[in-house]
């Protein structure tokens, strides 16, 4: 990412490990040359015809199409008029949430990034990604419209180094500059109430707004390697529940994580989402490919 | 002090918070281990989840009893636990401490003056008035009580006497004073005659408390002589297991020191008391022997002198027929031979040749004629204190020795042709012998019937001859004559010593008349008879303790009393010398025994140790806090701390607690010194003379420094190897003064140094000396004993051509302090050529293993870690020059140790010619 003198006081650091993280995506890349040309281009062919740069058919003169719609060329080489038409294509606005509560401040492991640090990470990469393709990316968090090119990495960058968690204990989607028939990803643990979920998502929907939530949990989270009296608290600290042996709470916390689970898997498929789970302990980048071919599917 | 069996406790008010212990469990119970505060994003999914036991909300039984146990231990230690605690003996008035003070008792005499000590500090301290006492050595005129502190410094002065005491007199001691007093008895722990009044004369004047040490009394007998071997009795007290002595012969080695010269080994069967150590010795190596003893065994009675009587005589046996063919039993020496074979050691061979080995007799079986120089080393002999037996014989009556004038060496004068009694040619019947007359030699001998003399030499009728005769036939003519001679005597059987003129030699009246004439042996134990009008005078005495001291000028004691003497203070046991022999007084008599003593139940007895008090609060404050480690982690791992998170801390925890509890020994922090792996270090050996091995280490210092700053070898500092612990791999290179008091490393250090040696390590041995080549100095001997065992390939004095010569600089000289162009290194092959137009042979092979020369170099190259030179070497420039170019030696000889000899490769040669200016 040599191109563009791309500085920032606030997050060069976050943005440098994010682009080294969208450069070191050659599958990915590989992937996406081959799936579409236009990736590397700009914007997307939509497979129909419109407004675009790319050659898409030619089609007889009907009733209706202006003269200059005319293709002479084409038209010359038989005894009817063609029109030229081009490929339609538009870019696409992506808008990304990403969980700020105080529970994304856990970490099992001195060794472990944060969650939180995991989302940012992920979304940036996510973002340069786009914008590299680009498309339109915006951060729900900043409450501004998705926009493209590489300002806004700067911005974004900024937004996510910036700000420290914001209180709450668990996070809500935030729906609010959710333009319609836009993408979304949303990036939580998804620990809070299901229900602010369900709606957060049902809205969107509302939108005709598909996307990909992607759940990041520690691999505590999922392991849940606790013995003997014990008192869990919230990050926050507004919840806590005391147990006298807490490795006999372990098999029924795994059961209802799995519930959890299950709950948001349908929660997508029922509103045309995709959901994954992804494990701080785990490689970034299976979660990038992840988040960009969901996005990739869904457009 | 409250005292619980050996226990005692300083503070045992401290005990009663022992009562605490049940509610601090129920405390304990009740509480139910701290809860862990976990940051937990998940508790949202928790929420409402119940625990299904309940039961781990009390502390674990087992945890309970740990804590409480802790708790009972601080409490304990807390209280001054003491083992053996020192009570104080009740009683009051005068203190008589009575200490047998025998030779039984020498083992351990500090002891039993420390136990002395002690009891008399504890009456002094008790305000009583104390007396001491040794049974051995009474103090007349009864027990003298004084203070405690009077005795403190007179009991130093105290010693046991190697002899048993009186048997009656400690009883008579006791009734003899009017006072009453208790008794302290120190026994020796030995049974003995008297002990039984003694004990009921101390109980009428007080309580008797005994004093014993369990330690076993071993004791020896005199040696006897017996079946070839020379046997002791080895004695115990106490009839317990099987139990094994050492028994060491002691005596004077050729060179006259004394030394142990055998050892054996006597082994009690359980529940005996005696039983016998043999030895079979080399007679040479038996006449040495001067004492037995038990090893070890600091007491008289351990030791057993040897005096005259373990000594086998030789005798020279000499027959004047010389090669002489016949049948054996007609053989002069034949009889003789069997007489004394049993008893004595026999010489045989030329006359010559046996008087410088000084025998003890010499027996000359008809020899009629000697020559001058015979005659005089014999007759010098004899004056000698030598005894020589003569026998007659054909060729003495043949001769005309001693006819006219008495032979200087024949006791009489003898008639020509003797006589001949009883034979065919005769009137007169073989004649018998008359009963040996008393003030002989031989008087109380029976004269069996069946001896007949046929034929003897004839004594020509002197006027001293009836006093020379001491045997004579039943018809008044002298059988046997002696005569003394200087400080020797001369005997001469009338007789042959065969068969031939009479059948003496088939009696045993033969044996015994030898014996008696002290021939075959001395008589082991002296007579009182014999012994009668003797005086002896003891030469040196035995003390307690089994040390031979001089006599100094100790009255003699007369014979009579001295055979049937037991040891005490007139007759001290030692060795005793009479005329012509010594006579040695042992302590144990043979057919003595020992016992222990078999003291009544009314009478309590107690140990001699002074059991020292051993304080146990540090070792239970150890354990309460060892207990107290358990219980950190115990109580981790029941609340799910000791997880991989929690290990780490509580690994830290329990170490610094152990570490805390092992400060108290240094010698645990002790590691050994890290081997040098990763650089070049140089290495001496450790020679065991300081000085030297410190100018080793100043001079490998300064070789290392010149090293590092000229050449790409930079070595570490120096270190001293010791061979015996040492792993030598490490070192390419040994720098080995050669040092008279160094010690000859051991079997398993000389097969390391081999290992070293063949695999590529090399020894530079400095004899220090500059004067290797004659190995007369005693570096070089040293250095020869030394390197014998060594694997060393031939060696040659260093060939101009050597790799040694260029291998950094081009050097032709090797001094070090001194200046020697000897040093030798491995030979070259005698195959290698030199190739045409080359300066040197074509050597390509092998680092030599040692280099040995005697230039002292460590001295040359010694500084001081500042760097300057500690010794001088020459004088001036040029002896600047000289430590200049041994500095250089030594690098040339690393250089050669680290690079082999490629230094030899022909691709250096135009180099190396350049650079020589050829």
């Amino acid at each position: 990412m040599s191109d563009g003198p791309v500085t920032s006081q606030a997050g060069p650091q976050l943005r440098t490990r994010a682009e080294g993280l969208a450069s070191s995506l050659p599958p990915l890349l590989a992937e996406a040359e081959q799936l579409a040309n236009s990736v590397l281009t700009g914007s997307h062919g939509r497979r129909r015809a419109g407004v675009g740069d790319e050659f898409w058919q030619y089609r007889p003169l009907s009733v209706g199409d202006e003269a200059r719609m005319i293709d002479w060329r084409r038209s010359a080489r038989s005894d009817t008029h063609y029109i030229r038409e081009r490929e339609w294509q538009g870019a696409q606005s992506v808008l990304i949430w990403v969980d700020a509560s105080s529970a994304m401040g856990f970490t099992g492991d001195a060794s472990r990034p944060a969650k939180s640090d995991r989302a940012r990470l992920l979304a940036l990469a996510l973002s340069v990604l786009l914008v590299r393709a680009g498309e339109r990316v915006g951060l729900a968090n900043l409450g501004q419209p998705p926009r493209a090119g590489r300002l806004s990495l700067v911005r974004m960058a900024e937004a996510l180094t910036g700000d420290a968690l914001d209180g709450g204990e668990y996070g809500v989607p935030d729906t609010t500059g959710l333009p319609p028939h836009s993408r979304a990803v949303f990036i939580s643990d998804f620990l809070g109430d299901p229900a602010a979920v369900e709606e957060s998502l049902g809205k969107a929907t509302d939108r005709s707004v598909r996307g990909a939530l992607l759940q990041v949990l520690d691999p505590v989270e999922e392991t849940f390697p606790f013995n003997g009296r014990t008192i869990f608290e919230s990050m926050g600290g507004g919840v806590r529940h005391e147990t006298l042996k807490a490795g006999g709470l372990r098999e029924r916390y795994l059961d209802r994580l799995a519930e959890r689970k299950g709950r948001l898997d349908e929660l997508g498929r029922l509103s045309g989402w995709l959901y994954t789970c992804h494990h701080t302990g785990d490689s970034a980048q299976a979660a990038l490919l992840w988040l960009y071919s969901a996005l990739d599917r869904s457009r | 002090m409250f005292t619980l069996g050996p226990l005692g406790f300083a503070a045992p008010a401290i005990l009663t918070a022992l009562v605490v212990l049940p509610a601090l469990w129920l405390i304990l119970r009740a509480v139910p281990p701290a809860p862990i505060r976990q940051r937990f994003p998940g508790v949202a999914l928790l929420l409402g989840l119940g625990d299904d036991e309940t039961q781990s909300d009390r502390t674990p039984w087992w945890l309970l009893l740990l804590r409480v146990l802790a708790a009972a231990l601080i409490i304990l230690a807390f209280a001054g636990p003491v083992l053996n605690p020192q009570d104080e003996r009740p009683g009051s008035g005068p203190l008589l401490i009575l200490a047998d003070a025998t030779w039984a008792d020498a083992r351990d005499w500090p002891r039993r003056l420390d136990r002395m000590e002690a009891l008399a500090e504890e009456a002094g301290q008790a305000g009583r008035s104390v007396a001491v006492a040794l049974s051995t050595d009474l103090p007349p005129g009864g027990p003298e009580f004084l203070a405690s502190d009077a005795w403190a410094s007179r009991l130093p002065g105290l010693s046991p006497s190697p002899w048993a005491p009186e048997p009656q007199a400690l009883a008579e001691w006791a009734e003899a004073s009017e006072e009453a007093w208790e008794t302290y008895w120190l026994s020796d722990g030995l049974a003995r005659e008297g002990r039984e009044d003694a004990l009921q004369a101390l109980e009428r004047k007080g309580v008797v408390t005994v004093f014993e040490s369990p330690r076993p009394i071993h004791a020896l007998t005199p040696a006897r002589f017996e079946d070839g071997l020379v046997k002791v009795d080895v004695l115990r007290a106490a009839d317990g297991i099987e139990a094994t002595v050492p028994v060491v012969a002691r005596g004077l080695d050729p060179s006259g020191t004394e030394r142990a010269l055998a050892r054996v080994e006597a082994t009690f069967a359980p529940g005996d008391t005696r039983t016998e150590a043999a030895l079979s010795l080399p007679a040479e190596l038996r006449n040495r022997i001067t004492r037995f003893e038990i090893e070890g065994a600091r007491s008289a009675g351990a030791v057993a002198l040897a005096d005259d009587s373990l000594e086998r005589r030789e005798v020279a046996l000499i027959d004047g027929s010389g090669a002489r063919e016949g049948l054996e039993l007609l053989s002069p020496l034949h009889y003789l031979q069997q007489a004394l074979e049993p008893t004595a050691d026999l010489l045989e061979g030329q006359l010559t040749d046996v008087i410088p080995a000084n025998p003890d007799a010499i027996v000359l079986a008809d020899v009629a004629r000697l020559s001058p120089a015979e005659r005089e080393a014999l007759t010098g002999w004899v004056e000698g204190g030598g005894l020589l037996v003569r026998f007659a014989g054909p060729r003495l009556a043949a001769s005309d020795v001693s006819r006219d004038e008495e032979d200087p060496l024949l006791p009489v004068r003898l008639r020509q042709g003797g006589r001949s009694v009883g034979g065919a040619m005769s009137w007169g019947e073989p004649r018998k012998l008359r009963p040996f007359p008393d003030g002989t030699p031989f008087a109380g001998l029976l004269v069996p019937d069946d001896v007949r003399v046929s034929a003897q030499v004839m004594a020509q009728p002197d006027p001293d001859l009836p006093e020379r005769s001491i045997a004579a036939l039943d018809d008044g003519t002298p059988l046997v004559t002696r005569k003394p001679l200087g400080d020797g005597q001369v005997v001469l059987f009338h007789v042959t010593a065969n068969a031939e003129w009479s059948t003496l030699p088939l009696s045993g009246l033969f044996v015994q008349m030898l014996e008696r004439l002290a021939v075959s042996t001395r008589p082991s134990v002296p007579d009182a008879e014999d012994m009668e009008g003797t005086v002896w005078t003891p030469e040196e005495v035995l003390d307690a303790f089994g040390t031979l001291q001089d006599a100094g000028t100790m009255p003699g004691i007369a014979g009579e009393d001295l055979v049937s003497a037991r040891p005490g203070p007139d007759t001290p046991p030692g060795l005793y010398a009479g005329e012509d022999r010594q006579l040695a007084l042992n302590v144990m008599a043979e057919g003595d025994t020992l016992a222990a003593t078999d003291w009544p139940p009314r009478i309590p007895v107690e140990g001699m140790a002074t059991e020292a008090e051993t304080p146990l609060k540090g070792l239970a404050l150890i354990l309460a806090l060892l207990l107290l480690a358990v219980d950190v982690v115990a109580s981790l791992l029941l609340t799910g701390r000791f997880g991989p998170r929690g290990a780490g801390r509580a690994a830290a925890l329990v170490a610094g607690l152990l570490l805390a509890s092992s400060l108290a020994d240094p010698a645990m922090a002790q590691e050994p010194a890290p081997t040098p792996t990763s650089e070049v270090v140089l290495a001496h050996v450790i020679t065991g003379d300081a000085q030297l091995d410190d100018t080793a280490q100043a001079g490998l210092r300064g070789l290392s420094d010149v090293l590092f700053a000229r050449t790409s070898i930079e070595p570490a500092a120096p270190e001293a190897v010791d061979l015996e612990a040492d792993e030598l791999a490490f070192y390419p290179f040994l720098y080995w003064p050669v040092s008279t008091a160094q010690e000859m490393p051991s079997a398993d250090a000389y097969a390391k140094l081999n290992t070293y040696l063949r695999s590529g390590g090399m020894i530079l041995f400095d004899t220090r000396d500059a004067n290797l080549g004659s190995g007369e100095t005693p570096e070089g001997r040293k250095l020869r004993q030394l390197a014998a065992p060594l694997d060393i390939p031939p060696i040659e004095p260093i060939p101009e051509d050597h790799v040694l010569t260029r291998t950094f600089y081009l050097l032709q000289d090797f001094p070090g302090r001194h200046l020697g162009r000897d040093i030798w290194v491995e030979a070259s092959p005698a195959d290698a050529e030199r190739v045409e137009g080359m300066p040197f042979r074509n050597l390509n092979d092998g680092v030599t293993p040692v280099v040995i020369g005697g230039n002292d170099w460590a001295a040359a190259w010694a500084t001081d870690p500042q760097g300057n030179a500690i010794f001088p070497v020459g004088r001036g420039y040029s002896g600047e020059r000289q430590r200049e170019i041994a500095y250089r030696f030594g690098v040339n000889l690393i250089m050669h140790v680290l690079t082999g000899n490629y230094k030899s490769d022909q691709v250096h040669v135009p180099a190396l010619l350049d650079r020589l200016g050829q």
